[in-house]
């Protein structure tokens, strides 16, 4: 059992095979965080580094649980600043990473690539947790197990993704993810948050989301960055919430027994209303929860190998 | 040093004299004393052997030194990324001749001291002829015009702002028509800052894919139709540097047609690689104008091939580990190219894209003309620059042997046909490959 | 490869009645008693202990699955990480009498393994270990309470437990070589 990569970067390369292994592993782990006694020794004496570039709580957190409860040491580095402004290459920042020697770096960035790029430098595991408007797979990954504990099946699932999905990494690891496993996905957005070519990712497109909600399984909303409504791509957060925003009414188009998921932080009355939020349709909590379990079946199908040296 | 200099059985090409065969060139004094074909040369060189050094060029290519009209050396101001020197030896690896210089140094080249500085530099590193470009406006700031009858008089052969573009319509008007009587062209960087804001690749399927911010091509188009009625209404001289859309292609077609007075370059680059090349991240493929799609490329090939655009230019843009190996979003635009530019060319040219007197012409007369420069051709009398180049040798672009200072090239790992093998200026030879 | 067979359904059925029969006489409390097998073989097992110790006492005793896959002290150093199996602990194991079963002891690592899973979900009374096969060559200080079958081996020998429920036929064969 391996996942036959050093590196966890996108949704996109990955196998079928690889992301049923990968949820399998996963549905192991989530028992662990369900014991009084939620660690297991299976990666003691690893290091795992956090090398966030980007402010994040809860994704920083998951995977750092994720770490510590399979007793590898879990080391948070946060840096503001670009690798411009240090003076300093990847190719510095990867040798300076690699001398302490780490055993998996899970890098956060907002300029899309630079997991990549860093990847090429280093001997260790690299997992991405999410770059720029590029990819972000353990959330893909933790919203298909999510998905899979509900529905049993991915395919033939109707997944509506609905908000900015030209800045969103969650949605293009999810349109990746949903329709290699078989689902029928449709993005839906004001034509301004709907990137060209969209289509060319394997899922449909549409600006009206009455259309994208019907009869679908699952309605997964995208968080609106209200520090990027000032680039105008919406008129305001009131005509936003009213026209895109998930609210009874439209839920009551989807499919009877839809589920309703948001990669979270939410925007309470903007993308999602509050009595939708905290619906019984909602799984939001349910994604943190199984996000841990997702990351420690990440770290265990990378770590767990050995890898030959080359 | 032997006074005079034979160049003995190449085969000549001189797209500006139409010539094509197998000539013998003799050189005396740094100028080009006679050409003739060699089946029928009765010179008699054994009186005069002492005195003259004689390269056997068989099986070579003998072409008109070789001319870049966009280069960026660097120097003043970031030495580090490349010199005049360091630049002029990259030149005179990839069979330049003459190359002119932006002006976005720092200092800027803004003022004749900075024009003056740099063409004693070139001087001093005494390899190729380095030609400055003047600024369009002081500090690239659009705001204020150089002073652009002083910069000619200095030594500057045109005017630009390239790196950005002259964003306000009124003071692109205004450079155009200052510089008009001093028949030199402005080189428009045809970007529009709005549209382009953030964006750090081409807008398409691909940057939706790599989730980063699209230049759309109507950042080029647009700029580029307000410089050709500015030109219409000015009657200057426009030159549109590195094109990289169709619908560029299309409308300097429609401004040529109607006798506007404009010219364009294309970089090996944009004929070579579109934007798919990024799916690596690769900053080496990091350029502004970016890479588009086939589709654009497919165009700038035809406008190359068609006439409507003028010339190959490399815009040699050396940047050091620094501004390249860093995040994408952070990585500064450009690539080298003076070393690469003709064996691109001529991979064109085993694909069946273009001839190999078409390319020659892309690289000497054309440009030439394009900037009215007395470059560019093989005729008795003038500048014995030449360039010689081995169509058959294959060679792999490797970051440690290029001459520039910067290795940013997008041919890295690349194994590449045609060989320059020498480089001669004035009569002497500055490279040998 | 030479195979040999050392114990046939019959014998494996007999082995099995005795281990129950031993374990229900060592412990008087029956409702203190859980048989978790080691997956995969060893769970098949404890259940067929649950269903002959059902015979002799006429009580159920739960039986659960301890995975100790996590707890192995190999991960990272073989090509491959060991694939994660079922842990089913199905009641509190607080001052329980636990019955580890599996099929063969032979390194001892697994059980080491087992036992510290079983650490982290409670604290047993005791823990007691039941094997179909002890093959020999322990690596750390650990012996089995009911053994079916000591069968001497050699380091070079491999022994195979086959059962019904996963292998469609019971059967233990020595091998000349280990897989």
């Amino acid at each position: 059992m391996r996942l036959d990569r050093k590196d966890l970067l996108t949704i996109k390369d990955l196998s079928l095979d690889e992301i049923g292994l990968i949820l399998d592993t996963a549905a192991s782990f989530k028992e662990v965080s369900e014991k009084d006694i939620k660690k297991v020794p299976t990666l003691r004496g690893r290091t795992i580094i956090n090398l966030f570039y980007e402010p994040s709580t809860r994704t920083r957190t998951s995977f750092e649980i994720a770490a510590k409860r399979m007793s590898s040491d879990a080391i948070n580095i946060s840096l503001a600043a670009s690798s411009v402004k240090k003076g300093e290459t990847l190719s510095d920042t990867a040798r300076n990473l690699e001398a302490m020697r780490p055993d998996c770096i899970v890098v956060r960035h907002g300029s899309a690539g630079t997991p990549q790029m860093l990847a090429r430098h280093l001997s260790c595991s690299v997992v991405n947790a999410g770059d720029g408007a590029h990819e972000h797979p353990t959330q893909a990954l933790l919203d298909l197990f999510t998905v899979k504990e509900h529905k049993k099946h991915i395919k033939d699932l109707k997944i509506a993704i609905i908000g900015d999905i030209t800045h969103s990494r969650v949605a293009r690891s999810n349109i990746y993810a949903f329709t290699k496993l078989g689902a029928r996905v449709t993005a839906a957005g004001p034509r301004t948050m709907l990137p060209p070519g969209l289509s060319s990712l394997g899922c449909e497109v549409t600006t009206d989301p009455r259309e994208a909600i019907k009869n679908a399984d699952v309605v997964m909303m995208l968080r609106i960055q209200s520090e990027r409504q000032n680039n105008s791509a919406i008129p305001s957060a009131r005509e936003y919430a009213r026209v895109y925003g998930l609210d009874k009414e439209k839920l009551s188009l989807a499919a009877k027994d839809a589920i309703v998921m948001h990669p979270g932080p939410i925007n309470r009355g903007v993308e999602i209303t509050p009595e939708v939020a905290d619906g019984t349709k909602s799984l939001i909590l349910e994604q943190v929860t199984n996000g841990v379990a997702v990351r420690m079946a990440v770290f265990y199908l990378l770590l767990g190998p050995v890898r030959e040296e080359d | 040093m032997k006074k005079r200099l034979l160049i003995r059985g190449g085969r000549l090409i001189d797209p500006a004299s139409g010539m094509d065969g197998i000539y013998n060139v003799y050189v005396r004094e740094g100028r080009l004393e006679a050409i003739i074909e060699t089946a029928s040369d009765e010179t008699d060189i054994t009186s005069t052997a002492a005195d003259l050094e004689i390269i056997e060029a068989a099986g070579l290519l003998v072409l008109p030194g070789l001319v870049d009209v966009h280069t960026h050396l660097r120097e003043p101001g970031f030495e580090y990324k490349e010199t005049v020197a360091t630049g002029a030896l990259a030149a005179a690896a990839g069979g330049f001749t003459t190359i002119l210089t932006m002006a976005n140094t720092l200092p800027v080249n803004d003022n004749q001291s900075v024009t003056r500085y740099i063409i004693r530099k070139a001087a001093e590193a005494g390899l190729v002829k380095i030609l400055p470009i003047g600024a369009v406006s002081i500090g690239l700031s659009g705001q204020v015009l150089t002073e652009m009858v002083e910069l000619k008089e200095a030594g500057c052969v045109a005017f630009s702002d390239d790196g950005i573009s002259v964003a306000n319509p009124a003071f692109m008007r205004q450079a155009l028509e200052y510089a008009a009587p001093l028949g030199l062209p402005v080189i428009t960087h045809a970007e529009d800052p709005e549209l382009s804001c953030g964006g750090t690749m081409n807008e398409g399927t691909v940057s939706t894919v790599l989730g980063l911010k699209g230049i759309p091509v109507a950042a080029e188009d647009v700029v580029v139709a307000r410089d050709i009625e500015l030109a219409k209404l000015t009657g200057g001289r426009v030159h549109v540097a590195h094109v990289s859309t169709a619908g560029t292609v299309e409308l300097i077609r429609n401004a040529k047609q109607e006798g506007v007075n404009i010219t364009a370059e294309v970089t090996p680059h944009h004929l070579v690689f579109t934007d798919e090349a990024l799916r690596s991240y690769d900053t080496n493929f990091k350029m502004s104008p970016p890479l588009r799609t086939a589709d654009d490329v497919r165009a700038v090939r035809e406008g190359l091939k068609n006439g409507t655009i003028d010339c190959v230019a490399t815009d040699h843009a050396p940047h050091s580990t620094i501004e390249k190996d860093i995040e994408w979003s952070a990585a500064a635009n450009g690539v080298v190219g003076l070393e690469t530019a003709f064996s691109a060319l001529y991979g064109l040219v085993s694909e069946g894209v273009l001839t190999l007197n078409e390319i020659v012409a892309f690289f000497t007369i054309n440009p030439a003309r394009a900037m009215s420069l007395a470059a560019g051709v093989l005729k008795v009398g003038s500048a014995a620059d030449i360039t010689l180049i081995d169509l058959d040798k294959n060679w792999t672009v490797e970051a440690e042997t290029l001459r520039s200072r910067s290795k940013n090239s997008p041919f890295i790992g690349q194994t590449m046909k045609a060989r320059v093998l020498k480089t001669i200026v004035d009569g002497v030879v500055i490279y040998n490959g | 490869m030479s195979t040999a067979t050392v114990m046939d359904a019959q014998q494996m059925e007999r082995a099995l009645s005795r281990l129950a029969h031993e374990i229900v006489e060592k412990n008087n409390n029956i409702n203190d008693l859980v048989l978790l097998g080691i997956p995969t073989r060893g769970a098949f097992l404890a259940l067929r202990l649950r269903d002959k110790i059902k015979e002799i006492k006429g009580h159920t005793v739960a039986v659960g699955a301890v995975d100790a896959t996590m707890y192995r002290d190999d991960i990272g150093i073989k090509k491959e990480a060991p694939t994660l199996k079922e842990m089913d602990i199905p009641v509190s194991i607080d001052g329980k009498v636990v019955v580890l079963v599996d099929d063969v002891l032979f390194t001892g690592r697994t059980i080491r393994a087992a036992m510290n899973a079983l650490m982290d979900f409670g604290r047993p009374l005791c823990i007691r270990l039941a094997v179909l096969v002890d093959r020999g060559h322990r690596e750390l200080p650990i012996k089995a309470d009911y053994v079916g079958k000591n069968i001497p081996t050699s380091m070079t020998e491999g022994v195979k437990v086959l059962i019904g429920e996963t292998d469609g036929i019971n059967e233990v064969y020595v091998k000349a070589e280990q897989d």
